[in-house]
């Protein structure tokens, strides 16, 4: 980005917060992730059995020590029912963020430099249906005051800025599946052009009830050959992928301004390198032959890096989301990397947590933070037999020792919308 | 205490996450016991549900405390 509206302003991560189906925190599930450990089994949010797909990624019960949730650990009992399954898991991922960078706003101007952009794909799904329920039964009287408010999109940035009185910017993205990475990157933007000094930042998502999945089946989206093998589900650009699998959770980052997280001594995890964004003016579900979508976002995102080139990534973590489509995305990766695609690693994570839809985005984010940070390369779960040949390293089966110091990661939307994001290593 | 009575503390206490001795018949719903407009719309509903009555609106705009709530729903009982 040129010109004098962001005055130079970088922005860096200083907190990260995950809810996935392999744990709740961010550690916990990057550990187990790099294990090689799958979080998809049978539903048992509903009955599934009635519907042609029935496995999923859930996110475990358990105590909060163990990587399991505990909702009274991050949700008051009496506030519980106020809010949709997508809000407790979104606030849990934030709180989790919030806390991990140390910052609390000490005064007034502090309070309205902090502001909020956590977004979701579909939203209070359940909770619409329960209501819908309730008045298609004739009490319509009866529907709950909080009924609205636990369903709206917004109101985890809305919780969160009143739990801690965040004052700046209030927001919330809805992009579909393309949700968790069009968060992060435009919350970097509001403090590059110094709107605020501090974002928290990601995605949502808790949709895996009768209604959600039913949705999705119509659509022909989702995997429905591996109900008896769930942890086999999920195996992207694998010859035998029959679609995705449904997970749930949340992804929150803390974005803060270089100087400003500096000047509080924070640690840094990395910094937002760049960020892209694209329309396929094609379909409403399914990316065109080539992928001329994704190629331009990742292209856009390096337009804005700041100089960095094709050569200068080693990581891709993919939206590879065990469909058709990721082959589409393999050829556009092919062909934005050029020559430069022989030396680059990438692997979809959904293997091993599914779909979180408009969270995938920001828990992806947050796993190529951890793969600069710690050097390892999670893996591609069931990549058995490419269903096509790359010279693009999938990282089949194992997580791989690799130094990394910018990685990319790439989320997709239905509607045709396309984000990358470019994070790298902090340097002075 | 009626039955009426416990009936309403107990669903006082479920809805609103305070604890039993707080919910005394004096104790405002707002200014006692932490809820807010929106919880007050649920709690009316909730003994709406409980006890099979109506309770209009302009009349649930009147029920600030744990006794007008008793009050109310015993006159509507007995009538």
């Amino acid at each position: 980005m040129s010109g004098t509206a962001t005055n130079g302003r970088r922005v860096v991560v200083t907190g990260i917060g995950v809810v996935s189906p392999l744990a709740v925190g961010a550690e916990l599930t990057w550990k187990r992730l790099i294990e090689g450990q799958s979080g998809i089994g049978r539903i048992t949010h509903f009955d599934p059995s009635e519907l042609p797909a029935q496995v999923a990624g859930q996110v475990p019960d358990g105590p909060t020590a163990e990587g399991g949730l505990t909702l009274s650990d991050w949700v008051p009992v009496k506030d519980q029912k106020k809010m949709d399954r997508f809000i407790h898991l979104g606030l849990a991922a934030a709180i989790q963020a919030v806390e991990d960078s140390g910052w609390t706003p000490e005064d007034e101007d502090d309070r309205c430099a902090t502001g909020v952009m956590i977004g979701s794909g579909i939203g209070g799904l359940q909770t619409i249906y329960d209501g819908s329920l309730t008045v298609s039964s004739g009490k319509a009287r009866r529907l709950s005051p909080f009924f609205i408010p636990s369903a709206l999109i917004n109101l985890i940035s809305g919780h969160l800025s009143i739990r801690y009185g965040f004052k700046g910017p209030n927001h919330a993205v809805v992009t579909a599946c393309a949700t968790g990475v069009h968060a992060i990157g435009d919350a970097s933007r509001l403090i590059q052009y110094g709107d605020a000094d501090v974002m928290v930042a990601g995605g949502a998502e808790a949709a895996i009830c009768s209604l959600g999945i039913a949705g999705f089946c119509s659509a022909r989206a989702l995997s429905t050959g591996s109900n008896d093998d769930p942890t086999k589900a999920s195996r992207p650009w694998d010859k035998d992928r029959d679609g995705f699998i449904m997970g749930e959770g949340a992804g929150v980052v803390v974005l803060e301004e270089l100087e400003h997280a500096r000047r509080r001594g924070a640690k840094i995890y990395g910094e937002i390198g760049g960020y892209g964004m694209s329309g396929d003016a094609y379909h409403i579900t399914a990316p065109a032959e080539g992928h001329n979508g994704a190629f331009r976002a990742m292209k856009a995102a390096l337009r804005n890096s700041g100089g960095l080139t094709t050569a200068d990534i080693d990581y891709v973590n993919a939206h590879g989301t065990s469909t058709m489509a990721d082959d589409l995305e393999l050829d556009a990766v092919e062909r934005f990397f050029g020559d430069d695609a022989k030396r680059l690693a990438m692997s979809s994570t959904k293997s091993a947590i599914g779909h979180l839809l408009g969270a995938a985005g920001a828990v992806e984010a947050i796993f190529c933070l951890q793969a600069i940070r710690d050097g390892i390369v999670p893996p591609t779960l069931n990549l058995d037999n490419p269903a096509r040949d790359s010279v693009i390293d999938r990282v089949a089966h194992v997580a791989q020792q690799r130094k990394i110091d910018v990685a990319l990661s790439n989320s997709f939307g239905f509607g045709g919308t396309n984000a990358s994001i470019i994070l790298k290593r902090f340097k002075d | 205490m009626s039955d009426i009575a416990d009936k309403v503390k107990k669903i006082v206490v479920e809805h609103l996450g305070v604890d039993e001795s707080k919910v005394t018949p004096d104790a405002s719903f707002i200014d006692d016991l932490g809820a807010d407009s929106l919880d007050t719309v649920e709690l009316v509903m909730a003994f709406e549900e409980a006890f099979s009555v109506e309770i209009p609106e302009d009349a649930a705009e009147k029920i600030a405390t744990v006794k007008d709530a008793i009050d109310y729903i015993e006159k509507q009982k007995a009538a």
